[in-house]
């Protein structure tokens, strides 16, 4: 196995805080990784270590073998990372369509080739397919501002799959989004990515999601990975259970599964 | 509809010739001068709708005003140099060249601070000339003759009529050129960054530099204006070229016009500048009166600038054509 994406004794302060605490990770081509934990563990912080919008305080993040520690972000994009945002980041005052013309016009051009008009024929078609592959198209005319949550989140994510990534981070793509909705929108996410065969790195707090979506997991607690593993073991794992899902709202249920809690007792809090 | 005749393309091309022609064969001289200003200023007013749809407002484009009027000065006060093929251009490029190297400074800063931070800039320009025995420090001095192709005029309509077909002339590139830059990926880049800069960085593309772009155009063209003030005026001074009132009335103009389109500025400028004219001959000590109300007015019911009125009148709801504006006009 040779890894796409490698962290090694990547650490992370912020003041007195840990956000990050000597995470060593390597990710396989085409892998699918859930990212758990609980609210200021560390996962975005490590998204946006990887991604570039921190430098690890030590440690290094290699991509394809190629050291990327401490790049720009929109170097690390150029390369092959992209990422979604656990709050959508789109163009509010502009459409849908607009959005990713404005994505793609970017992907498409290096160097001076920015000065060529952002309207072509070709380019209009590409952003019209990618809007009915991620369902969106009924909302190509509506500014971005007046989408609903769930829309918003998947013209994020079909944003950040223009510039065709090897590896995408999604950093809570169902976060604000109904109970009723999620599933829904991963597998419009995931059935996509999977095409693409892109390698993707989520966060999620709904263990349910994690389950059916992942191959593995990774837990974080205060800046630790404390389990890397597949989801069937990762989810009954104690320590999980004890600092990552007794947050979540599956928390009770899981832990009866595990055996660790008797059924019908309260959830803790 | 080729790409580079589209229908604002042919607009332009249409409304410079007619200004030009109605210049040259109707317009009494003092309309003439007053349209040669107007154009002037809406050169730089152009370089700052662009700042304007990137969200960002200069309080200090004066700045660059001063330095293209005091090149054309000093180029025929200190080297000879009259001719305007050579002048105008050096104005713009003078500008430009300062424009980059602040720039530098400049795009790390946003709103109040991307404004005040121009402001500051000006200031000392305008400080450094005042102190400035040998260009006349706060009474400036007068520009040469200017001259075309080699040859220069004493007759005063034959010149103002020359220095105004040369602003329709470059009032028309630069619109043209800035229409054309607005529907490129880097154009779209204005309105984008004002959103979001966040995505941008993501999408692989550097903030920093796509402002510091913009900023050195807007420099260029604001150069390029006060180049043309000057001919127009045959006199430059500190007062009148590099003072915050200049970055000021930039600024009036700026918002009078609009966002919406190439050809606002040059609309709202020249009404300006008439403006300011009746209102001073209305009420000579209380001018500023009326041009305030009316900005006023056009804040209140134009917050898209006379430009928005034009389209309405024109019925062209750009609303109801979603994607359909090559990339000017929103809201
Ligand atoms: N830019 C920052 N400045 C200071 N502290 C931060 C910053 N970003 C994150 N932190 C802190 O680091 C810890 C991890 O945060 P984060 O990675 O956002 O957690 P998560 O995404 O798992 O909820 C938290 O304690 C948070 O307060
Ligand atoms: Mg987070």
């Amino acid at each position: 196995m040779t890894a796409i994406l490698e962290a090694s004794g990547l650490n992370k302060t912020f003041g007195a805080v840990t956000a990050a605490k000597d995470i060593n990770i390597a990710v396989a081509r085409d892998e699918i990784v859930g990212i758990i934990g609980a609210n200021g563990a560390g996962k975005t912080t490590f998204v946006n270590m990887v991604t570039g919008w921190l430098t690890p305080t030590s440690g290094a993040i290699r991509f394809d073998g190629r050291d990327i520690t401490g790049l720009a972000p929109r170097r690390i994009t150029r390369l092959g990372i992209c990422r979604s945002f656990q709050v959508a980041q789109v163009f509010m005052t502009a459409t849908v369509f607009d959005n990713l013309m404005i994505a793609l016009g970017i992907a498409d051009s290096h160097g001076l080739a920015v000065l060529k008009p952002l309207r072509l024929a070709e380019r209009e078609a590409r952003a019209d397919a990618i809007l009915r592959r991620y369902r969106i198209h009924e909302y190509r005319d509506q500014v971005a501002s007046t989408l609903p949550q769930g829309i918003r989140k998947l013209l994020d994510i079909a944003m950040a799959m223009v510039a065709e990534p090897k590896i995408l981070l999604l950093d809570e793509p169902t976060s604000g989004i109904s109970v009723e909705e999620k599933f829904g929108l991963m597998d419009i996410v995931m059935s996509a990515l999977k095409e693409d065969g892109v390698t993707v790195l989520f966060v999620e707090h709904d263990m349910e999601i994690v389950e059916r979506y992942v191959g593995r997991v990774l837990a974080f607690y205060q800046g630790e990975i404390i389990c890397d593993a597949p989801p069937a073991q990762a989810l009954i794992d104690p320590k999980v259970i004890e600092f990552v899902i007794g947050d979540e709202p599956q928390g009770q249920a899981m832990r009866e599964r595990a055996g660790l809690a008797p059924a019908g007792e309260g959830s803790d809090a | 509809m080729t790409q580079f005749m589209d229908r604002t393309v042919i607009g332009l091309t249409l409304g410079f010739a007619l200004v030009a022609l109605l210049g040259v064969f109707v317009l009494p001289d003092w309309l003439m001068s007053q349209v040669l200003i107007a154009f002037s200023r809406a050169l730089a007013v152009l370089g700052l709708v662009v700042l304007w749809r990137t969200g960002l407002i200069s309080f200090g484009h004066a700045l660059y005003f001063g330095l293209g009027a005091y090149t054309v000065a000093m180029l025929g006060k200190d080297l000879g140099v009259t001719e305007v093929l050579i002048t105008l251009p050096a104005a713009g490029l003078v500008a430009a060249v300062v424009g980059f190297a602040l720039g530098f400074i400049i795009r790390k800063y946003r709103e109040i601070f991307f404004a005040m931070l121009n402001l500051a800039f000006s200031m000392v320009l305008f400080g450094i000339l005042v102190k400035t025995e040998a260009l006349g420090s706060t009474d400036g001095f007068s520009v040469e003759q200017p001259t075309l192709f080699g040859i220069g005029t004493e007759d005063s309509t034959v010149k103002l009529t020359v220095l105004f077909l040369a602003v329709c002339t470059v009032g028309w590139l630069s619109a043209v050129l800035v229409h054309r830059y607005l529907g490129s990926v880097l154009g779209s880049l204005t309105t984008a960054v004002r959103d979001n800069e966040i995505r941008v960085e993501y999408l692989g593309y550097s903030v920093a530099q796509a402002i510091h772009g913009k900023y050195v155009m807007s420099a260029a063209l604001t150069g390029l204006a006060g180049g043309f003030t000057a001919l127009a005026l045959g006199q430059v001074d500190p007062e009148s070229m590099v003072n915050w009132t200049v970055s000021g009335e930039l600024v009036f103009v700026t918002v009078l016009s609009g966002p919406g389109s190439v050809a606002a500025p040059f609309i709202g400028s020249l009404l300006f500048e008439l403006l300011r004219t009746y209102a001073f001959e209305l009420v000579p000590y209380a001018w500023q009166l009326i041009v305030g109300g009316t900005l006023l007015a056009v804040i209140f019911f134009l917050p898209g600038g006379l430009w928005s009125l034009i389209s309405k009148l024109g019925g062209r709801d750009r609303a109801a054509q979603p994607g359909g504006n090559r990339g000017e006009g929103e809201r």
